[in-house]
């Protein structure tokens, strides 16, 4: 690591489940990719309602929020986060959402405000360089 | 013992002398649990035949649970169906018995596996999204409409709240004239998995236990043609475990359900028949048949030997077994009809009694009709055309998969220790020990997919843009409206003082030690919404939350 990057600011990034599947492989292989690339990780566990993921991303200050979805419920639940989000003032965190959402369905969540949408397939290396990226772009 | 010295000495010569001698390809040669794999197999490896072999249909039930298997039987064909509310999946349902089906599979919605109503704040949009919404017994009786119950096996895909399901399908049946002692079928009922992959829980995990104890022995008095659990590895895998964890988790928690039993006081080979079990079908087509044959032998070993079973029933495990969800790619999805193929191919050669294949796009949605209909072809084609099931357990004896078999359980009877010094599964499950296991594994697996040292076809390697635009089914959002409108229907027409009687009883009843099935039933008449009950249940033995590792 060189002198530079030792100085800056860990990335802080909320990796968070909304609704109420339990499919939490890639949550948790994203939480650790992104802790392995030295970023400061929170993760929310299961089951969380966006209210809960809202307050969690506004208390930990965090720089990026990966919503990962695989109930089919990405049009209701990810729109609440961001919604959320900009009624609480924060513009600055960079969404992304990962899991099965049809092509269809990616530019309108872009539309919306969410940066990057990654689907089954996506690489973590492909994931974490598009943090960085967005994080050191804001 | 000349023998087997000199064949264990000319294979040595063999790998030293002539295959060292021939440069290998640049891979990696191992399982896709990463289990090493040797360039051959010859008769050292083999296991001891006498002992660990057996004959189909006799101990260990290595070759196969029945003495004629498929020749006698081909194993059901059963696709796993449910979306929207319950009158769209009785169309499917439908769908699925014309083109040749022979059991039903519900699957149900999220907001159902939780225990939660349609009309929830937190079910709104996951309604009929991932299955079927069913809040009520009418819900039950309009998704079976039409289906003669006592001729047709149907199994549920229900969980934490099992036997409030149970108690709908038994009234629903009932009120249509069949008594509960003519359902044939299976429920889910593995609570044990769900606290360590699927994670759809609705209470802590004793009081979770005791109500599956509740189950299983009003089940067994009942209804003689049940199967009140299945004891699944499919979401263990499916989270990312390897095969012998699949392997090991699973027996492990079927031997907790069978040790439970026992305390209860029930006699094993009372209820032992009525225990089955639900196994992945991986990629990785070696592993995944001595997988089965291993579990298997484990099993009856230990029903023998440990909690002394007698029955042959008992010894035997019958499994249903689905392809891997997890292998299939949103990438070039027609691929996945090959994926598909070989994993069901592996089921069958490994004997299962039932399968579902799954349908090419779903990585993307649901399926649709026609992805369901190839699904099911091929099956029939396995079946009808292949020839494997022309004879009994075809690759028995072969050097390779029988030291596999030997492999994994050898993995599995490490793990059963491992688990053991932690005071059985329970306390295991509370440490989160599976839980880390499989988040290890998974991430593995991970990092050899992103580094490029597995391939997986159209994803790292060998990709194309073309066949990315393929028409997928989607849920109609009418269909939320509709069900909570179902919810609310039932509710506004029931009799409100019947309903707060028997949730009284209900919630009086589970404070005690009083098996808790005939007071679920009385609710289900009464018109008591799923929600309502588990609710009513989570104020005496509170709710459920994991700490989250990774």
């Amino acid at each position: 690591m060189s002198p530079a990057t030792e100085t800056k600011q860990k990335i802080r990034v909320v990796v968070a489940k909304p609704g109420l599947d339990g499919h939490d492989r890639g949550a948790k292989i994203i939480a650790r990719a992104l802790r392995d690339a030295g970023m400061e990780v929170i993760y929310t566990g299961l089951h969380q309602t966006p209210e809960q993921i809202a307050e969690t991303v506004i208390q930990e200050d965090a720089d990026a929020v990966g919503l990962s979805v695989l109930s089919g419920a990405h049009m209701t639940l990810v729109p609440r986060v961001v919604e959320l989000l900009k009624d609480q003032g924060v513009e600055d965190v960079v969404i992304t959402v990962g899991g099965t959402i049809p092509a269809d369905d990616i530019p309108e969540l872009k539309k919306l405000g969410v940066a990057e949408v990654f689907t089954p397939g996506a690489s973590t290396d492909e994931i974490i360089d598009f943090v960085r990226g967005a994080v050191a772009a804001r | 013992m000349a023998v087997e010295f000199e064949a264990r000495r000319r294979a040595h010569q063999w790998m030293e002398e002539v295959y060292a001698e021939t440069p290998e390809r640049e891979a990696t040669f191992t399982t896709i649990s990463g289990q090493e794999i040797k360039p051959l197999y010859t008769e050292e490896d083999r296991a001891d035949s006498e002992r660990d072999l057996g004959y189909p249909g006799s101990y260990p039930y290595t070759r196969g649970v029945y003495p004629s298997m498929y020749r006698g039987r081909l194993w059901t064909m059963r696709q796993f169906a449910g979306f929207g509310t319950a009158e769209e999946t009785n169309e499917r349902f439908h769908y699925l018995l014309d083109r040749g089906n022979k059991g039903l599979s519900t699957a149900f919605d999220m907001p159902t596996l939780m225990g939660l109503d349609s009309d929830h704040g937190r079910s709104l949009g996951e309604v009929g999204v991932e299955g079927v919404a069913i809040d009520t017994v009418d819900d039950v009786e309009t998704l079976f409409a039409g289906i003669p119950l006592d001729e047709v096996t149907t199994s549920m895909t229900i969980n934490a709240p099992a036997a409030i399901m149970l108690a709908f399908y038994v009234v629903a049946a009932d009120e249509q004239g069949m008594p509960a002692e003519r359902l044939g079928g299976t429920i889910q009922t593995d609570i044990l998995k769900e606290y360590i992959a699927q994670k759809e829980w609705c209470f802590p995990i004793e009081p979770a236990m005791r109500l599956v104890g509740d189950m299983i022995e009003w089940s067994s008095q009942q209804m003689p043609r049940w199967h009140p659990i299945s004891i699944s590895g499919y979401h263990i895998r499916e989270a990312g475990s390897t095969a012998a964890q699949e392997l090991a988790f699973t027996l492990k928690d079927g031997f907790t359900y069978v040790e439970q039993a026992i305390e209860r006081g029930l006699d094993v080979d009372d209820f032992a028949p009525r225990l089955s079990f639900f196994f992945n079908a991986h990629i990785d087509f070696f592993e995944e048949i001595s997988k089965y044959r291993a579990a298997r032998r484990i099993w009856a070993r230990e029903m023998r030997d440990t909690y002394g079973a007698t029955r042959p029933e008992s010894l035997r495990m019958r499994f249903h077994t689905q392809t891997a969800g997890v292998s299939l790619t949103a990438q070039q999805p027609l691929v996945n009809i090959v994926r598909t193929t070989i994993e069901a191919l592996a089921g069958v050669i490994g004997g299962t009694q039932s399968l579902h294949t799954n349908s090419y796009d779903e990585a993307l949605a649901l399926p649709t009709e026609e992805a369901v209909q190839i699904a099911l072809r091929t099956q029939q084609v396995i079946a009808h055309e292949s020839g494997v099931a022309n004879t009994i357990d075809p690759l028995g004896g072969s050097y390779f998969v029988e030291s596999l078999t030997d492999e994994l359980e050898r993995a599995a009877y490490e793990y059963f220790a491992r688990i053991d010094e932690l005071g059985g599964m329970v306390d295991a499950v509370k440490r989160n020990f599976p839980q880390r296991e499989i988040a290890d594994a998974a991430f593995t697996y991970q990092q050899e997919v992103d580094s490029g040292k597995r391939i997986v076809v159209g994803v790292n390697d060998y990709r194309s843009d073309d066949g990315a635009e393929l028409p997928i089914l989607k849920i109609d959002k009418a269909l939320e409206r509709k069900q909570v409108g179902r919810v609310e229907a039932t509710k506004a027409r029931r009799d409100s003082a019947e309903v707060e009687r028997t949730l009284a009883e209900l919630r009086a009843a589970a404070a005690t030690d009083a098996n808790l099935m005939p007071l679920i039933i009385d609710c289900a008449r009464a018109r008591v919404s799923e929600g309502e009950m588990i609710a009513s249940l989570q104020q005496v033995f509170g709710t459920y939350s994991e700490a989250p590792i990774f």
